[in-house]
Order: C-alpha cells, then structure tokens, then sequence
C-alpha cells in the first residue's frame, strides 16, 4: 500500500502536523513581518506630518487650529463588531467539529457578515476622512494611514471571500465534517487579521499623538 | 500518398497551417506534459534551464560594462550614462533574482523530494506556480529595455541600481523604476510560494528514521534558506509597496518634502538584502557540503558544528544590515554595535570553513570536475568573506563605501562563492538526471577557465577601488591609474564568457553522447544515488527507512576495526534493473490552473503601468485560476489504476 505523493491531505507527516495546516502557520508568520513592516513605517512618520489634517486636535505653529479626524466611539463600535465575528468563526469550526453542518452554515455567513460591515464601516472613514482633505499624498499621515488599514482592509475582504466560498460549498453539500480542516485554516487566518486590527487600533487611535497646542 | 500529402499541408500555409505546425512540434516534444506538470523533477530542470538563460543574458550585461570601462572615456563602447545606468541596474538585478536564487530552487526542486526519500513536494501544484510566476516576472521586468525609443538607443530598463535606493528611484523618470518594483514584486511572490513548500516539505515529508539531524546539510541549508525567504521577503515587498505608492499615487513615504525619510528605504532594503546575502550563500553552502564528502570518501568533519552554523548564519543576518549604511550618519553607537554584529557573523561561517577543510583532509580525493568547482568555491569564497570582515571596519568602511573594493568582495562571494558552488551541483547531480556523465576532461577546462577569469576579472577591482575608482560610473578620464586594472578585468570578464561556451558546449554533446553513468557514479552517499537514473516519476518505488545520516553509504559499506569502510556482501546496489512500473504509486495529476493563475500577476502589473482597466483582467484571470485550482482535486483518482 503506497501513500499518496499529494500529501496534501496524507495523515502521516513527519511531524505529525497536517501540511496544509503547517503552510497556514509559516504564512501567518510571514504575513507578521509585512504588518510589521509597515507599522514600524507608521509608527516611524507618527506625529511627523508638516501640514494637516492631523488624526487629532492640533494648532499648528502658525496659530491654525485643526480639528482631529478620528471618531473614537465609530471606530471602537467597527473594532467590535470585527472582534465578535472572531467569535462566530471559532462557533462554525465547533459546529462543523461536531458534524453540525447547518450550524456552520449559519455561523460562517455571520461571520462574513459582519467582516463585510467592518469593510463598510472603513469604507465610511475613508471617504468622511477624504472629505476633511486627507489624502495619501496630503502628508505622512494620511500616506501611512491609508496604506497601512487599507492593507488590512484587503486583508479582512480576502478573508470574506474565503468564507464565502467555503458557505457556498458546503450549500453544495462539500463540506462536511471531514472537511473540517478547511474551516480551520479559514479561522486560523481569520483571527490573525483580527489580531492585527487589535495591534493598528492600538497603535493608530489609542496611542494618541502628543497635541501640539 | 504520403508525398502528395505534405506538400499540400505546408501549402495551406496561413493561421490553420501554423497552428497545426505547432501542435505538431508540441507533440513532437511533448510540450504539454511540461506546460501542465506538477512534477518536481520537471519543474527543477525548468527552472535551471530559465536561470541559465537569465544567467547569459546577465552575463551579456556584464561584458557590456566591462567593455565601456575597459579604457578611459568609454571609448571602446561609447555608451552614455544613461544606457550605462539602465544596463547596470538589470546587471545586478537579473545575476541576484533571475540566477542565483532561481537557481538555487532549481536544486531545491531537483533535490530535496530525493534526498528525503519522498516522492514529490508537499504542494506540487503551488512548486509549479513559483516556477510560472518567477518565469512571467523575469519575463515583465526584462521586457522593460524595450519600453524606451529603442532605434534611438533609449532603453526603458530601470535606471536607479539594484537597490534603487530613493529618493533617486522615487523621482525617476519614465516607467523603468516602475517596471523594477512591480517585476520584483512578482518575483517575490514566486519566492516565498517555494519557500513555504520547502519548509512544509522537509519538515513533514521525511522519510521514516530520518529525523532532523540525519538529514543531508543540502537539505538543512534549505531549510534555513527557505526561513529566511518567508520572514525577508514580505520586508521587501512592504518597501516596494510604499516604493509604488510614491511614484504610481504621489504618497509621501520617501518624499522629504513632506518630512519623509528616504534613509527609511535603505532600512528596509538591506533589512531584507542582508538576510538576502545569506539566501544566495547558503544553498552553495549546501552544494558543497554534498560534494566535498562525497569526493573525498570521508563524512562530513563535524556535520553538528556545519548545521548549527548554518543556523546561526540564518538568526544574525539578521543584524548586521547598518553595515551597508554606515556613512549615512547613524551615528558611533550604531556603527559601532553593527560592525561588532558584522565580526560575529564571520565567526560561524569561519567554521564551516574549517570544517570543509577539514573534511578535506586525509580523504582519498578524486579531483573530478564537481570537486574542483567546489574547491574554487571554498577558496573564492573564503577570500570573499575575509574582504566582508575588512569592510565591517567602519573607519576602514568608509573609505571602501562606494568603490569597486565592494564590487571585487560581492563578486568574490556571490560569484566565487555562489556561481562555483552551482557549477559544481549540475557536475555532480547532471548524471542523476540524465543518466549520463558531463565530460570531466572539458569540465577541467571550464573550471580552469573560469577560475582563471573570475580572478582576472575581479582580483583587480580590489585594486582599482583601493586607488579610488567609484562605483556605478560609466566612464573615468585616463589620469587616474586605473586604466591596467580596468583593462585586466574587462579580459578577464570576456575569458569567463568562453569558459562559459566550453561548459555550453560540454552540456550539449554529454546530454547526446555522454558516457554512461549508472546510477551511482561517484558512490554516493545520500539517498538520490540508491535510485536509477533518471529517476521515475514516482522516484522511490518503497519509501526507504533511513538509519543514519548518509543512509545509501551505510547501506553500502560497514567500517572494519580501523574504521577503513568494506562493501557489505549482498549490500545495497544502485544498478539492479527496475521491473516496477509504478503501479498503485498514485502522482499527483497534471495542472493548468498553477500557470493561469501565474499569468495573472504579469497582466495586473501592466496594467497598473499604462491601463487599470488591465489590472481588471488581471484579477479575473487570478480569480479563475485559483477557484479552478481550489476545486480541482490534487490527485487522479482510484480508477486510474485499477
């Protein structure tokens, strides 16, 4: 009896530890040192912006005051609902986990859900943020600021396609319980980009900037 | 009726006609079984043969710059500066991404599936996509000579150096920067794709009893090579982003007008080039730690001491990056902590040095061409990597920054030090592929050649930049004293290029008319020599049960009381003929989707170039490779075989 050479979906590994799973760990952890990269680039240009609009109340040297683009309240409402849809996607793996396909069913399209209203919510900040003059060439703020959550912003609409795709297939009745793992690796890279929404809220709304005043 | 036939058909003439001529030499060829394969083996030759070709066309680029500066004034070629800038640029971009490291994962595919004893990679599907993409990348980037008004000798190629430090690239004009960043932005993608799969491969689909510290040191370096791919390569792509951003959507990050640094580009760029320095390095490190022993019919000195050297190479590279930086005024306390990190790195590479050495010494050694290379590697290399440790001096450093002294010591290491290594990989592993041997006698004579002009053409650089030649000048006036260096390397470069026509020469005839080679010509020590030659699809027709590092040796010999190796009776043999035809060994089954997908990133970059609309087309294409290659089952199914 010989193995399959696609050891794609093989139980014996070397380590124990299903391929595919592994591939989702090692490129989670690439994808750490791509935000990392970039929020050291955030965090390297923060408060370093020579004209506005500023994220926070600033009166610039000349005596101008400029009022903060953030909306903490908004933002915090739009990190929930992406912290809460972590939650739904750990109940569709338990669902499917028990054998419970409908119950995946209904959770995997929560949680596409509400990713696709946490896109929303930041498709809502871009456009009210652009409104008050900030561009990604008006200054290093809003350079940094766009590429950085607009990168994550890709992130999060990959993710609900991926989810998605996995509600439509198991419509089609191709994913059961054996399929499980499917599910998995869509919750493991689901929760990184939710981890990381955790570290840019943190670094970009909570760490405020020192005013200038 | 034959005879009335084919007239006619090459008559019909037209796009009929062509189309059927070329389904005709496909077939002839068995174009499709290449185009459509998941096969390692297939993948690894495709992905030599395409550095090869890249590797001539860099060498072109080479000769070009050695014959402007081989007099005064540029008067033997008589390029302007900005041909010079544009053809030196796609120099050194096309020898580090489009040769070394493609070629590197040339052996990676061809190798590590053998020497672990599995039968293909873990996701072979994702290995043909590396090769697509890297391929569609080259392929973009190179493309870009011809953007320009080419009859008025305007190339379109990139003009701001392999390191495009900004803001120079930021504000360079046309689309040759733009071209730069989206082609290595592909490139990236191929990389780090195979370096996920190596990773994936060696630590899960071992053999069963080779545990981590019975693997070949190959496979080790390419363990730690692949590492440093997936954590240096997403640093890179984050430059080239914010690079793109400035110049395609006017950001701000390298714009100091606005308060951006442009010495943030420089951090990013070599906190990735160094790791990237060791990404070239260490799978020659590997090569050589294959060939050494086996030619010297000695195990490797100290294995433990070469593996965690390696290891530790992989951790510091880490941090030694400011000593590419070290005149942009960071300041005594950076300089200084970087050039003491920088020492530190010389310590473990200094010990694999002496291993290999030492693994040398006392061993029967046949100096066949695959040793030789590998001695011209450990000797370059080592006079490569003692010119590093003078340049991590930084009162030393700054008088070396910028001249061709760091033109002579990269090209000791990456050409000495990497290139040698490579030669000496296709010398030794050519008869596992084809089943017959490289002609050793012509061999002798590349490597003479070539080891004769490597150092004609480099050694004098060393002396030229300590005289204070610059780098990346097109032309210097003929009062300098640089003129004899300058005209030593230009012969030397040209004496490389014949040597490279007697190794062109040599591959052909031997792939025809080679002697035979068996399956184990040089006794071999790791398990791809236990295999025939060339080997069958499903390379092992049992997975082998590894005892020991350098299983296939232990197979073959047992050591006597004085530890002198005697062949076991009735032991292993590489020769007895294969009556199996693979049956019930289910391979993975043939795919499109891994170059549709492929496809896809050249067409986006285009297109973010001169039309978004193409950029559209793009995505779809991206869409519809990867859901068709998602819903396609990895392997043929049960009937296949009954």
């Amino acid at each position: 009896m010989s193995a399959t050479a696609a050891a794609g979906h093989s139980l014996e590994t070397s380590t124990g530890l299903d391929n595919r799973k592994l591939l989702m760990w090692l490129f989670l952890g690439s994808e750490c040192l791509f935000f990392g990269s970039l929020i050291a680039a955030y965090l390297l240009y923060r408060d370093k912006s020579v004209s506005g609009p500023f994220p926070s109340d600033t009166t610039t040297a000349d005596g101008v005051f400029h009022p903060g683009l953030f909306d903490i309240p908004f933002t915090s409402v739009s990190a929930f609902v992406l912290l809460m849809s972590s939650v739904s996607m750990v109940l569709a793996l338990a669902a499917i986990q028990r054998g419970n396909v409908r119950g995946m069913r209904i959770w995997l399209f929560t949680t596409a859900m509400l990713g696709l209203l946490f896109i929303s919510g930041q498709a809502f900040e871009f456009t009210e943020f652009n409104h008050e003059g900030l561009s990604l060439s008006s200054n290093l703020f809003g350079t940094t600021f766009f590429v950085l959550t607009g990168f994550h912003g890709a992130h999060v609409t990959i993710g609900v396609l991926i989810l998605l795709s996995l509600f439509v297939w198991s419509l089609q009745g191709k994913i059961g319980q054996a399929q499980s793992l499917n599910i998995e690796l869509a919750g493991l890279y689901w929760h990184f980009v939710d981890i990381v929404w955790i570290v840019i809220f943190t670094v970009i709304y909570l760490i405020q900037p020192e005013l200038k005043l | 009726m034959a005879t009335t036939w084919e007239p006619r058909e090459q008559r019909s003439g037209g796009l009929a006609g062509a189309l059927r001529h070329m389904r005709v030499v496909a077939e002839q060829y068995n174009i499709w079984s290449w185009i459509a394969t998941v096969d390692h083996k297939k993948i690894g030759v495709m992905y030599g043969v395409t550095a090869f070709i890249f590797f001539l066309i860099g060498g072109l680029e080479a000769l070009l710059i050695r014959l402007q500066l081989a007099v005064p004034n540029g008067a033997a070629l008589g390029l302007d500066g900005d041909q010079y800038n544009r053809i030196m640029t796609m120099h050194g971009t096309t020898m580090v991404f489009m040769v070394v490291m493609p070629m590197s994962a040339a052996f990676f595919n061809l190798m590590v599936p053998l020497m672990i004893g599995a039968r293909d990679v873990a996701f072979p599907r994702l290995n043909a996509f590396s090769y697509w993409v890297f391929l569609g990348g080259s392929i973009f980037m190179n493309v870009s000579f011809f953007t320009g008004d080419i009859f008025a000798g305007e190339l379109g190629a990139p003009d701001s150096g392999w390191f495009s430090y900004a803001p120079l690239s930021s504000r360079s004009e046309g689309h040759g920067v733009d071209f730069w960043l989206l082609g290595l932005q592909i490139l990236g993608v191929a990389s780090l794709a195979s370096g996920f799969n190596f990773i994936v491969t060696i630590l899960n689909m071992r053999a069963p009893g080779m545990t981590l510290f019975k693997m070949p040191l190959f496979i080790w370096m390419t363990l730690v090579t692949s590492f440093l791919i997936i954590f240096a390569m997403p640093v890179i792509a984050v430059a080239l982003f914010e690079l793109m951003f400035d110049r395609l959507f006017d950001a701000n990050f390298f714009n100091p007008d606005k308060g951006g640094a442009p010495l943030l580009w420089q951090h990013m760029f070599w906190l990735f080039g160094h790791p990237e320095v060791y990404i070239l390095i260490l799978p020659a490190m590997g090569i050589v730690s294959e060939v050494l022993p086996t030619f010297s019919r000695k195990p490797l000195f100290g294995y433990p001491f070469v593996v965690f050297s390696g290891i530790a190479i992989g951790f510091m590279s880490w941090g030694v990056w400011v000593h590419h930086m070290y005149t942009t005024g960071l300041g005594t306390v950076a300089n200084s902590a970087f050039g003491i990190s920088t020492i530190l790195i010389g310590v473990p590479t200094g010990v694999k040095v002496f291993n290999w050495m030492a693994t040398l010494w006392g061993g029967s050694i046949s100096l066949k061409a695959p040793l030789m290379f590998a001695i011209g590697f450990l000797t370059m290399f080592t006079i490569g990597g003692l010119s590093g440790v003078t340049h991590s001096m930084v009162p030393s450093d700054f008088q070396q920054q910028d001249t061709y002294y760091v033109v002579a010591h990269f090209h000791y290491v990456l050409f000495g030090g990497s290139i040698f290594a490579l030669f000496s990989g296709i010398y030794y592993w050519f008869p596992k592929f084809t089943g017959k041997l490289l002609n050793d006698t012509v061999g002798q004579v590349h490597f003479w050649l070539m080891f004769l002009g490597f150092n004609l053409t480099f050694f004098p650089m060393h002396m030229s930049g300590l005289l204070g030649m610059p780098r990346r000048i097109y032309t210097y006036s003929d009062n300098q004293g640089w003129d004899v260096w300058n005209m030593m390397s230009t012969t030397g470069a040209f004496l490389i290029a014949i040597s490279m026509l007697v190794f062109i020469a040599n591959f052909i005839i031997s792939l025809r008319r080679g002697e035979k080679s068996g399956n184990d010509p040089w006794d071999g020590r790791t398990l791809e020599w236990s295999i025939p030659s060339p080997p069958p699809h499903y390379n092992f027709k049992e997975i082998p049960q590894v005892h020991a590092l350098d299983e296939f040796w232990h197979q073959k010999y047992q050591e006597d009381a004085e530890g002198v190796p005697i062949p076991v009776v009735a032991g292993a043999s590489a020769d007895e003929e294969d009556e199996h035809d693979g049956h019930g060994i289910h391979m993975p089954s043939p795919s499109y989707f891994p170059l549709i997908a492929a496809l896809a990133f050249p067409i986006i970059a285009t297109g973010m170039i001169y039309d978004y609309a193409l950029v559209g087309v793009g995505a779809v294409i991206l869409f519809f490779g990867i859901y068709g290659w998602a819903i396609e089952p990895a392997t043929e199914g049960e009937e296949g075989h009954s």
